[in-house]
């Protein structure tokens, strides 16, 4: 893969040479960090690539490989987890034939679970790309997926 | 927006801005915080501006933060009259508007307990035992719009401040009692007093956003809903510690959050609050975000700073304490959301105002997610003292099914849980210490006997095992050695030993770990031993779950007589494990059975039960 280089040197100046913002910025726009970014960004950046790494592994929201096309974030933190969270979790491992932190082979879906989305309230919250269902059922999530399948065949 | 470059100024336009309300107008405030919008916030703000197209001389819309009455989500408050609207529908727009001009209650739409009826918001149970000093102001400000803070008296603490001197500042924050709301407790006015007495040209100070406690969200609601809030707190305590630089460190699990602080800050930069020479005064500040990267242990207050300095969170033996060297060596002053938007009401109302809240050892309001197993979910926010009993009957409403509720738990992974028993206990620092809890940053789990407090116990060691930075060996082996001994316990496979392994584990882990995260992290297991013994013993002698969570203990059944053999269960079951002829009794092959429970859920005869 090719990266651009001047959106690399961009990012790196708007983001006043903070390592994290700079590689959620990279995240954002490729959804997820290409090899090449992080060599780009340790070159230009002057720092050992093996901390880029380091740092790009430790924290949960950086991705290696791409992500598919309908990101269904499943919240586990503790009010979404006594109300069925993790039920809606092994309902999508089931129906997608993923566990979480996979992608579908088609690309078009990835499953991950998230700590906590402060939606406790109305719990569990599934969240595909950036919208949030609340109180949700594995009946509920089953009928939400099939109707992306369905969404995605057509 | 025009630059105040004078206290004067500032007046001025403050007054403008205030006589500006109309108050003859109707305010229609609708939630729209991040569980506002889960639920259909933003289509039912849509139908109200829809419906009130030629009544805008009468009506006015305002899209605020969340309410804290997140079950009751869509919901509206409308002014002057405080008429609470629960559970909106976009359908209910144009009856709301008609019923406004008229002067109407639409009666299906007000919020109804044992029978009565609630109208407004004074007199509703959820609200009425409540004291909002930080999240009531929700309802009245337009997030994105700095002039609805002013409005209600915002930057009025700060310009106050901005007349004293910086030590008198400290002394008020000091004699107010207030203690940090993230979760230690410490008096904020000393840690203040530290950090302003460094000797350094440069100073920071930080405000500590990465919620990272499964189960609170207050910060994101204060941030989400009233950010100028925040930032008036921190420019007071940039001014009194003698900081020109900030950061907001805030989760990017928030994107309104971020989006909302963002706007804030463009906009105080724009009116002068931030900036050089902030009210013509010779005090310079302004506040850079960063957003977190999802890492729980950031939270610790060494780990955020390696991590606002780009490098991983791993946490660093103190002393030296973030005020004499934190953020890139120089002494930096950390405080939680909650904490910082307490400054501007104690510098506003007086030190001896705010302590007249609460206990004699803690003081003011806490804001706390009332979650879990409990009909009114929300944010609530009480003065200190107030017993768990009032929190969760009295304001949560109790249980919202049959189901008895046996124990809360606070304070997120690094607390505990107190049990029915101990309801009466006030809440503050030192009683939920004593009962084996912390405060913690405010998340309040209720849990009902479908709870299994051996897998709760479970669940919070799987959540520490995959934060632990791995720094002491005491931790990330220990809790390991934790969740392995608890899996084992739920999947019938302990045995005598395993609870007194676990209490010594614990204990070692307690006394041998770096930082807070290992310190604490027994603390839910150990509380659930001491509570719940009886229940560890069940699943260990008897090989039962009487919550019905644990698999391996469990089993579903077919009740023949009631089963009418209509052949849902078998179409929804995954693994084909249920067999029978239509319209006969049907059955369920255990070995094949993996108790997902979905058979249960789609049963319309409730045919299908829980065999523990």
């Amino acid at each position: 893969m090719t990266i651009d280089e001047t959106f690399i040197d961009k990012t790196i100046e708007k983001n006043n040479r903070s390592l994290i913002s700079i590689l959620q910025d990279i995240q954002e726009s490729y959804n997820y960090l290409p090899e090449e970014s992080l060599i780009k960004v340790a070159e230009k950046m002057q720092i050992p690539l093996i901390d880029v790494y380091s740092v790009v592994t430790f924290y949960h929201s950086f991705c290696l490989i791409p992500k598919g096309e309908y990101i269904i974030t499943v919240c586990l933190g503790t009010a979404c987890y006594i109300r069925g969270g993790k039920k809606i979790v092994d309902l999508l491992t089931k129906e997608l034939e993923i566990i979480p932190g996979e992608t579908t082979k088609d690309n078009k879906f990835t499953l991950e679970t998230v700590n906590c989305l402060g939606c406790c309230a109305i719990g569990p919250i599934v969240k595909i790309n950036n919208e949030y269902h609340g109180e949700m059922t594995p009946n509920k999530t089953k009928k939400l997926i099939k109707s992306l399948k369905r969404e995605k065949n057509d | 927006m025009t630059k105040l470059l004078s206290i004067n100024e500032f007046d001025k336009i403050s007054k403008k801005i205030t006589e500006r309300q109309d108050f003859n107008k109707h305010i229609i405030s609708i939630s729209s915080g991040t569980c506002g919008h889960a639920s259909g916030s933003i289509k039912v703000a849509e139908a109200l501006k829809q419906a009130v197209k030629g009544y805008e001389d009468k009506i006015s819309i305002k899209l605020t933060g969340c309410h804290g009455y997140c079950a009751a989500e869509p919901n509206i408050i409308i002014f002057p009259q405080k008429v609470f609207y629960k559970n909106l529908k976009p359908e209910d727009a144009p009856n709301i508007i008609q019923s406004i001009l008229k002067g109407e209650i639409i009666e299906n739409l007000v919020i109804k307990e044992n029978g009565i009826n609630y109208t407004h918001i004074d007199e509703i149970p959820f609200y009425k035992y409540q004291k909002n000093i930080l999240i009531g102001d929700n309802p009245l400000i337009d997030p994105k719009n700095i002039e609805d803070y002013i409005a209600i008296g915002g930057y009025k603490a700060f310009s106050k401040a901005l007349c004293m001197r910086p030590n008198e500042i400290i002394e008020e924050i000091k004699k107010s009692g207030l203690r940090g709301r993230g979760g230690a407790g410490f008096s904020t006015g000393i840690k203040w007093e530290v950090a302003s007495k460094q000797k350094s040209d440069t100073k920071y100070i930080i405000c500590n956003a990465d919620e990272g406690d499964p189960g609170a969200y207050m910060d994101r609601n204060l941030l989400e809903g009233n950010p100028q809030l925040i930032i008036e707190g921190m420019i007071i305590g940039a001014y009194a510690i003698g900081a020109n630089k900030g950061w907001i460190y805030v989760r990017d699990e928030y994107p309104l959050a971020v989006k909302n602080i963002t706007i804030n800050i463009k906009q105080a930069r724009e009116m002068g609050f931030l900036g050089k020479n902030i009210l013509g005064s010779s005090f310079d500040f302004d506040i850079q975000i960063t957003r977190g990267a999802g890492a729980f242990v950031c939270g610790e207050e060494t780990a955020l700073i390696q991590s606002i300095e780009g490098k991983i969170g791993d946490p660093r033996q103190r002393p030296p304490y973030p005020a004499q060297m934190g953020l890139f060596g120089k002494p930096t002053n950390i405080n939680n959301v909650e904490t910082w938007a307490n400054i501007p009401k104690i510098i506003d109302k007086g030190a001896d105002w705010y302590a007249n809240i609460g206990t004699k050892t803690s003081k003011g309001t806490k804001i706390f997610s009332l979650v879990g197993k409990v009909k009114n979910t929300g944010l609530v926010e009480v003065p200190m003292g107030i017993t768990i009993k009032d929190i969760v009957y009295n304001i949560g409403g109790g249980s919202p099914t049959d189901r008895k509720i046996k124990a809360i738990q606070t304070g997120g992974p690094s607390g505990g849980c107190i049990p029915e028993d101990l309801f009466n206990l006030p809440i503050d620092y030192e009683s939920l210490k004593q009962a084996g809890s912390i405060m913690g940053s405010g998340g309040m789990i209720v849990l009902d006997e479908d709870t299994c407090m051996v897998d709760f116990a479970r669940y919070f060691t799987n959540f520490l095992q995959n934060e632990s930075c791995g720094k002491c060996s005491s931790c990330r082996e220990g809790i390991q050695r934790m969740f392995e001994i608890l899996t084992d316990i739920t999947e019938g496979k302990a045995n005598d030993t395993s609870i007194e392994l676990l209490e010594e584990l614990g204990s070692v882990i307690k006394d041998t770990s770096l930082c807070a995260l290992g310190q604490t992290a027994p603390n839910s297991v150990l509380t659930s031993i001491r509570y719940f013994r009886n229940e560890y013993i069940a699943h260990i002698k008897d090989k039962k779950c009487f919550a019905g969570v644990c698999r391996a203990l469990i089993r579903y059944k077919i009740d023949k007589e009631i089963c009418t053999g209509c052949g849902v269960c078998k179409i929804n079951c995954p693994e084909g494990a249920i067999v029978g002829e239509l319209k006969q009794p049907h059955l369920i092959l255990q070995d094949k059975c993996i108790k997902c429970g979905i058979c249960h859920d789609n049963c319309n005869f409730n045919a299908i039960n829980l065999d523990v």
